[in-house]
């Protein structure tokens, strides 16, 4: 039996946007990005244990402007998630729960995520080769 | 006849027994397991691709995987990465597609692709670890 299109009432163009429900959705966004970077990283890896031939086009590609820009976007999500991650953990034995710590501790997430991401790159282009 | 005051629940409901979470606390709690022990395995993740694996050669990670802690580790992180990933994504096609159709194509192949993924990443660390560099023979 296939789904018959049901009415729902308004949300994201209605209501007001707020931290937590900013940081709930970035929180499965970025997840869903990790997902694909998790199978990205499979086949990373794989070439370079079988297909040395097809990582040597890879390594090409992240070493280009867009490649990099590609993996600073996923180090700024996989950072996000981490520290968002970390709250919803709080969340779960108890803590944490009222507005305002709710609110402080989702900015916090967000900015352990620009800074770990800043830190993280400013160290890979100042020491890695080709960074 | 009117359902008595504490009798909530479908007969339908009843008979297919998922209750509203469909699976129990089992999907939660392994969701968390996994997040916990992603902390510090992606956090190692993260130090070893920056400082020894990014834009480094297929030998020199291979040099890298020669360590049994480091394969370990890594092979400890796909695990737990990829069975994490499984279940996130399970939720978003369960809140998502209702369509039955879609919805269970999605789920299974959700799963597969997670075992196959995991499966090929963690062949690919074991054969870096026992790969000698010098021959390039295992």
């Amino acid at each position: 039996m296939s789904s018959v299109p049901r009415p729902t009432s308004p949300h994201l163009g209605v209501y007001r946007w707020q931290i937590t429900m900013i940081t709930s959705i970035l929180h499965r966004a970025t997840g869903i990005a990790l997902y694909a970077g998790a199978v990205l990283l499979m086949g990373w890896l794989w070439s370079a244990a079988y297909a040395p031939e097809f990582y040597a086009k890879v390594h090409e590609c992240l070493t280009s402007m867009f490649g990099k820009l590609v993996l600073v976007g996923f180090t700024l999500a996989f950072y996000y998630h981490l520290a968002n991650g970390i709250r919803h953990l709080f969340w779960d034995m108890g803590k944490g729960f009222a507005l305002p710590c709710a609110g402080r501790s989702g900015v916090a997430a967000l900015l352990f995520a620009l800074f770990m991401t800043l830190f993280t790159w400013g160290f890979a282009l100042n020491s890695v080769v080709g960074g | 006849m009117k359902p008595a005051a504490n009798d909530l629940r479908s007969k339908l409901a009843k008979a297919k027994g998922w209750g509203s979470a469909k699976d129990g606390v089992s999907h939660w709690w392994i969701q968390r397991v996994t997040a916990v022990a992603l902390v510090p395995l992606t956090l190692w993740f993260m130090y070893s691709l920056f400082t020894a694996m990014l834009y480094s050669s297929p030998s020199d990670v291979a040099q890298w995987f020669s360590s049994p802690v480091h394969s370990i580790v890594m092979v400890l992180m796909l695990v737990a990465a990829f069975w994490h990933a499984k279940l996130g994504l399970q939720v978003v096609i369960e809140d998502y597609v209702h369509v039955p159709c879609c919805k269970y194509t999605l789920l299974l192949g959700n799963t597969f692709l997670c075992f196959v993924c995991g499966a090929l990443s963690v062949l690919a660390v074991l054969r870096l670890h026992f790969l000698d560099i010098a021959s390039g023979a295992l």
